[in-house]
């Protein structure tokens, strides 16, 4: 679905990722991890196709992807932003056929089958009471929703979140993942969410990639890559990891920084 | 998951037949909305034609409009004919259309530059028009090709420089544009190009009247050749604006949201800035400077007929004709003996007020 070969990127002079190389099958669940600034939002920018790579090629189905147009690329991957800021108070229901536009003719009006498309997404994501309102008045959980009634109206078969419920409560994560999960089951959608949340992708993703120093660090299903070690190295902090009782997943506890751990810190701050 | 059979219980076919109610029901309201402010503007451009120095009855006026247009048989004698169709027709007919490019082009522009206080005036594109006629006008370039004038062509090339500098020096180090640094900008742009036309004004005592008619912001003395002019300027920004409404539309996402949906940014965008330049320009080459035309019109549509562009486009074409129609008739009735006040001033008058409460309004902010 997406292969990524020798792929560098960056702004300007300044290299973010270098040498990356991955696969990710039709239907995964993948969840993009790492320390701040370590290329998360990067990645996504890369993949879905707003930041040109410096070298290397990303394929999506076996198409490179600066050489599909910006329509067909629409319609085959959908992303969700951190937050979404819209200026004009269209009611939500618009926001949502907004997300028809790669499928729509030039000038041709809209079709039901749009609509129909866009009131399923807005079911999926239990937005529909909200069809009518005004996008600025909504909440920030509903908005968030309506992003991603919006993306999968799009019909897209990949789907990229870049740090999208970061912003919401937990409940709201828990919501939108258990949507992501159902149609990651149902549908076959694949997945890629850059999170910050450890424990909300080890209950929700199936396979973990850990970013760090400009690379990927360990890549692999999630009960072999979650463990205290990794995550002690990617975060530079120690860590627990243990088998939730109920619900079978390994869920990570942070542990306080021994004074030693503070001062190598404060030390390597004083030296840059 | 392509080409699917999409489920449709009965909350399905529900939901979908109330969706497309409602839709229906905002696709008759803008119909009427249309319908109305075309009898409006038909109903104008007659009554407007009858009002004047000269007495003309209505009945006469609308005499010679239809006899003109082959409706009936002549009856009025040559003077009567010559004021009615050479000179009060075409010039309703040209502030009609100037109203319509100015208000479109200030849609554009708010919607493309997600500003509130943006319009062809504010973020000085007009005043980028009126220097690059004024160029034209001291260089001697003048006369006419082929019917078609060389100076809309001036006005354009203004009106993209000025645009590109306004847009250069709002930019910030992130590449965002905020909308205080813009209008701020389209500030020093227009001040300093009215400068430059201060400049050639003085240097230039032979062209100095001819200037200072073009830019004036004024219909005084124009005719069916300016409506000539401008025509394929205003049909070629309103058609290319228009065939980008639903990008228009998208654009309010911002940047990246629309490059996921499948718009080709930068292609749209250039598009659009350049129908928007185009609908000043050619509004500017044949009026001058009139201001705020393009801020007012697409504020009162928004709150009216809601924020989708397509329809705001062509609401607002319509009301810019019909408000710009009686700003000229009051330009040249409202001063006792005769004296014809420039249109620009009656707009200024109007529509400085209007650009004040918006800045002060919380409503407004709230809207955007």
């Amino acid at each position: 679905m997406i292969r990524v070969e020798d792929l560098n990127l960056g702004y300007g002079e300044r290299p973010v990722l270098t040498g990356l190389n991955f696969q990710v099958n039709p239907g995964e669940f993948v969840g993009i991890l790492g320390p701040n600034g370590s290329g998360k939002s990067t990645l996504i920018h890369a993949l879905s196709g707003l930041l040109p790579a410096r070298s290397g090629k990303i394929i999506i189905k076996d198409r490179h992807l600066d050489a599909l147009s910006s329509r067909l690329r629409a319609q085959i991957l959908a992303v969700v932003p951190q937050s979404s800021e819209v200026r004009f108070p269209f009611p939500c229901l618009e926001i949502v056929l907004m997300g028809r536009y790669p499928h729509r003719k030039r000038l041709g009006s809209l079709t039901d089958e749009d609509l129909l498309w866009a009131l399923k997404s807005m079911r999926r994501t239990t937005t529909v009471h909200l069809q009518d309102r005004p996008v600025t008045e909504v909440s920030g959980g509903e908005g968030q929703r309506v992003v991603i009634a919006r993306a999968l109206a799009q019909d897209p078969q990949i789907l990229l979140l870049d740090e999208a419920t970061s912003s919401l409560d937990v409940r709201k994560k828990l919501e939108i993942f258990e949507i992501l999960k159902i149609l990651n089951e149902t549908q076959g959608l694949t997945v890629l969410c850059a999170m910050h949340d450890l424990n909300l992708a080890a209950l929700y993703c199936r396979r973990l990639m850990f970013i760090k120093d400009g690379g990927i660090f360990r890549d692999g299903p999630t009960e072999e890559v979650f463990t205290p070690d990794i995550l002690a190295q990617v975060y530079g902090t120690p860590m627990e990891v243990i088998q939730h009782p109920g619900h079978h997943r390994p869920y990570a506890v942070m542990l306080p920084l021994t004074p030693g751990e503070l001062e190598e810190n404060l030390s390597e701050v004083a030296q840059a | 998951m392509k080409n699917p059979s999409i489920s449709t219980g009965i909350a399905g076919s529900l939901d979908l037949a109330a969706a497309r109610k409602q839709r229906q029901a905002g696709t008759r309201r803008f119909t009427a909305a249309l319908l109305a402010l075309g009898m409006g503007l038909a109903l104008s451009v007659g009554l407007a034609t009858g009002i004047g120095r000269m007495d003309i009855g209505w009945h006469t006026a609308a005499a010679v409009i239809l006899g003109k247009l082959g409706l009936s048989t002549p009856i009025a004698d040559r003077t009567t004919e010559v004021v009615i169709w050479g000179i009060r027709l075409s010039r309703v007919v040209l502030s009609g259309l100037v109203g319509a490019s100015l208000a479109a082009a200030g849609v554009v522009f708010q919607g493309l530059l997600l500003n509130p206080l943006a319009d062809p005036f504010t973020i000085g594109v007009s005043t980028g028009a009126a220097f690059g006629v004024a160029l034209l006008v001291m260089l001697g370039v003048g006369g006419s090709f082929l019917g078609l004038s060389p100076l809309p062509l001036g006005a354009l090339a203004g009106a993209l420089a000025a645009m590109v500098a306004v847009l250069v020096l709002s930019r910030e180090s992130g590449g965002r544009i905020r909308k205080e640094s813009l209008i701020l900008a389209g500030i020093v742009v227009s001040t300093f190009l009215s400068a430059l036309i201060s400049l050639i004004k003085s240097l230039d005592e032979e062209s100095l009247s001819a200037i200072v008619f073009w830019i004036m912001g004024s219909f005084s003395g124009r005719g069916w050749i300016h409506v000539g002019f401008l025509l394929p300027y205003a049909a070629l920004g309103l058609g290319l604006a228009f065939s980008c409404h639903r990008e228009l539309d998208i654009l309010a996402l911002g940047e990246e949201q629309s490059h996921h949906l499948g718009v080709a940014v930068s292609r749209v965008r250039l598009l659009l800035l350049l129908g928007a330049s185009l609908l000043t320009a050619g509004a500017v080459s044949v009026s001058g400077v009139i201001g705020f035309v393009g801020l007012v019109v697409p504020h009162l549509v928004r709150v009216l007929a809601g924020p989708s562009h397509g329809r705001l486009l062509v609401l607002s074409a319509f009301t810019g004709a019909l408000i710009l129609i009686w700003a000229d008739v009051v330009a040249r009735v409202l001063l006792p003996g005769g004296q014809e006040l420039p249109v620009g001033v009656v707009t200024a008058l109007l529509g400085g007020p209007f650009f004040f409460y918006l800045l002060k309004s919380r409503r407004t902010r709230g809207m955007w």
